[in-house]
């Protein structure tokens, strides 16, 4: 497991910090929820991060990507999570590239992964149905019907699932769970308009009929293997969120003057301002073993996952939270920015495995 | 690499006693010296046997009766007595704190006539830093030392000088120049304890235990060749030395004899009971995985650091929160364990609890020093705060 970032990754980096500072900065994010855009993200942008090849990260050579892998990916998420941009990153680079990679067929690889290797096709995984992620408690149905598949239930938060192209469905046929691809228009689809602006959908299926082609393979090995991959894309992400609202909250206590002195200088600021420069850097540690040791496959790599997502579902809350307190009054407006680090930590935390969730996983795989 | 490995490990197989490779329990921890009280005689002759090699200080130079290792080849050492369980030989200040700011800082004299004694464990080293009035206020200590000719004429009152009274030397902090700024007037000492003018009380502690003591500096007349270091400039050395002591202290939770030690999932399983192979109860398994999955992401930080390190990069700002993480996890562990144990936790002594219960009771009393002894949490905040993050006085 390598803890530090090598050369290659470190570019990845460099140019994915710049990429977002410039053209996707906060102010980007503002508009399109002050315009309620109906996309939720720009197209465009998109378009340019999948020339950069950060689409192909989880795809391999033979199918068009670059097989650099969740630690080159993690990379893209955190500097996304900076600036908050809303990308497809996590629905489409991250779980439709890794299904179609882990289960496609020959035929939908060819049909589905230059699309979205282009940035021209957007997937969303449509998984939980309760109240929080549950991904072992799956009710919708898919029945036998004819040659194909007849899909009956309702989805909640899919991650950009008001505008995937193609929904990739989980659904219970008998015992097993099996996974469908599912064109976005042929489920009926609410739009949520979620507190932080995350793009997210409710998706209900009524008697949707599906084609023997639609099905997905891998099944509930390959649903586990992407989940964990985007807990940990996930995590990287709020570790790049935590960061810059912890690097915003620090420079904010040097220059902010009351009683004649920054606020900085008073140790009731300083002493929770270090606790938050420890955790950010704990929960950096986390990441980046989890990352690391999906790409290996190592044996330890679903306890680090869990560990990973547990701690950045922390510290983003911390950060978040303190950067509101600690800003004081204009960390509570809708103008300064701050806020939006604090929303999209509740958002963040329950997506994909809330705390209690990893800790429940992480004490099952440890045997206690 | 492999080879050096495999040495390693067949002269450890041969040369490590058998019960060498057992849990160690606090009264067999062996610290050298001329007061030394060995419980068996396997801890002298293990001790030796390291010794022989340098293995007792393995990255040490040679020449002064160190391992002469690199830093990748102490932790294949390190690695192997870890996994065939061998008890560390020798631990003391001398070890952690004196031999590094020595080799360091020393005279060429001073590392010939001191580093030797302390890798074969001859002499036992304390720590003659806080005073009565002097604790996270360091450097307003009054132990005054006044230059006479040829040597110090020295006194004062030390506090917190663990095992005091089963050392042979002490490291001071004193006094050298009272007119000057409070860091600027402090010279580091090295003070032979043999002198009748220098008495260590032991004081007993919420643990019941004495490792602490008092040390009366009355009239002790120091050889000026013990100043380690210009004259006045002992705060610097001062502060490198406390570098390593965090470095020790935090390290706490990782050394604990990792091999031997009961998980505290164990200890939970056993007093809550076990369904389905999980802890009974669903709280403390929440609270259990909580702290569990904290100590975890704390040790990979240790390691990343290492890896930093390693690759040649300039040291990260990560070791500055060490002590504090380290510490306040290990205080935590003890909390854990007692939460778990229930009425069991809470045994002073006596029959009615196992020795593993009380030994876990009084340790949870001695780890709240942990976040006291060699800087408080406190002041390892702002530490943080000033020097990583740049926060203005």
């Amino acid at each position: 497991m390598a803890l530090i970032l090598n050369e290659e990754a470190q570019m990845v980096r460099d140019t994915a910090l710049d990429f977002f500072r410039e053209r996707s900065p906060i102010t980007a994010m503002r508009k399109l929820r002050d315009d309620n855009d109906p996309d939720g993200f720009s197209r465009d942008l998109w378009r340019q991060m999948a020339e950069l090849g950060w689409t192909g990260f989880l795809v391999n050579e033979d199918d068009g990507g670059s097989a650099f892998g969740m630690t080159g990916l993690t990379q893209v998420m955190e500097a996304a999570g900076r600036t908050l941009a809303a990308t497809p990153l996590l629905s489409t680079a991250l779980l439709g590239a890794s299904l179609l990679s882990i289960g496609g067929t020959k035929g939908q690889k060819a049909d589905y992964l230059p699309r979205l290797l282009a940035g021209e096709h957007i997937t969303a995984l449509a998984v939980d149905e309760g109240s929080r992620h549950a991904p072992d408690q799956i009710g919708t149905t898919a029945e036998r019907d004819g040659a194909g598949y007849r899909l009956n239930g309702q989805k909640t938060f899919v991650l950009d699932g008001h505008i995937a192209d193609t929904l990739i469905v989980a659904a219970r046929t008998g015992d097993a769970v099996m996974l469908f691809l599912v064109p976005g228009e042929a489920a009926s689809r609410t739009r949520l308009s979620m507190v932080d602006s995350r793009n997210a959908a409710l998706i209900r299926f009524d008697n949707v009929l599906v084609g023997p082609d639609a099905v997905l393979g891998g099944g509930a090995i390959a649903l586990e293997l992407a989940l964990d991959r985007a807990r940990v894309g996930l995590a990287a992400e709020m570790l790049g969120s935590a960061q810059e609202a912890f690097d915003r909250t620090i420079q904010y206590l040097k220059d902010r003057k009351q009683f004649g002195v920054a606020i900085g200088s008073f140790q009731a600021m300083k002493h929770r301002a270090a606790e938050m420069f420890c955790e950010v850097e704990i929960t950096r540690s986390a990441v980046l073993a989890a990352a690391s040791a999906l790409d290996q496959g190592s044996n330890d790599a679903a306890a680090l996952v869990a560990l990973a997502k547990a701690k950045a579902n922390a510290t983003l809350y911390l950060c978040g939270n303190e950067g509101v307190q600690m800003h004081g009054g204009i960390g509570m407006t809708d103008e300064h920015e701050i806020g939006f680090f604090m929303k999209r930590s509740r958002v963040a935390e329950v997506s994909f495995g809330d705390t209690r969730f990893c800790r429940d996983r992480y004490a099952g795989i440890m045997g206690y | 690499m492999p080879i050096f490995r495999a040495a390693i490990r067949s002269w450890l197989e041969e040369n490590c006693p058998p019960a060498m490779r057992t849990f160690m329990p606090e009264n067999e921890q062996v610290a050298g010296g001329n007061r030394a009280h060995y419980v068996r005689p396997e801890q002298k002759i293990w001790l030796d046997r390291m010794a022989a090699k340098g293995w007792t200080a393995p990255t040490w130079p040679a020449k002064y009766g160190g391992g002469g290792l690199s830093g990748d080849e102490a932790l294949v050492l390190e690695e192997e007595m870890q996994d065939l369980g061998c008890r560390i030989p020798l631990r003391g200040m001398g070890l952690s704190m004196l031999g590094p700011v020595l080799l360091e800082y020393g005279t060429e004299e001073q590392r010939q006539t001191h580093i030797p004694p302390i890798v074969r464990g001859d002499i036992r080293w304390c720590q003659g830093y806080s005073e009565p009035e002097a604790g996270s206020d360091l450097a307003s200590l009054r132990t005054r030392a006044v230059l006479q000719g040829d040597h110090f004429l020295v006194n004062g009152h030390k506090i917190w000088t663990s095992n005091a009274h089963h050392s042979d030397w002490i490291f001071c902090l004193v006094r050298t120049d009272p007119a000057a700024k409070k860091h600027e007037g402090i010279s580091f000492l090295l003070i032979d304890m043999d002198d009748p003018g220098v008495r260590p009380r032991p004081i007993r502690l919420i643990s019941g235990a004495s490792v602490f003591c008092e040390t009366f500096i009355e009239n002790v007349r120091v050889p000026a060749g013990n100043l380690v270091g210009p004259l006045n400039k002992g705060w610097t050395i001062a502060k490198r030395l406390l570098e390593h002591e965090r470095k020790g202290i935090g390290g706490i939770a990782a050394r604990n004899a990792a091999k031997f030690e009961i998980p505290l999932e164990a200890v939970a399983k056993h007093f809550a009971g076990e369904q389905d192979g999980k802890i009974a109860d669903p709280i403390l398994r929440d609270r259990v995985a909580a702290y569990s999955m904290d100590a975890h992401a704390f040790q990979l930080t240790r390691r990343r650091a290492a890896e930093e390190a390693e690759s040649g990069a300039a040291p990260g700002p990560l070791s500055a929160m060490f002590k504090l993480q380290g510490t306040e996890l290990n205080k935590r562990r003890y909390e854990m364990l007692l939460e778990a144990e229930g009425f069991q936790g809470l045994g002073w002594e006596g029959d009615a609890f196992t020795p593993d219960q009380l030994r876990f009771t009084r340790e949870w009393l001695r780890s709240k020093a942990n976040s006291i002894e060699g800087g408080t949490s406190e002041v390892q905040l702002n530490i943080i705060a000033k020097r990583v993050l740049g926060l203005p006085d």
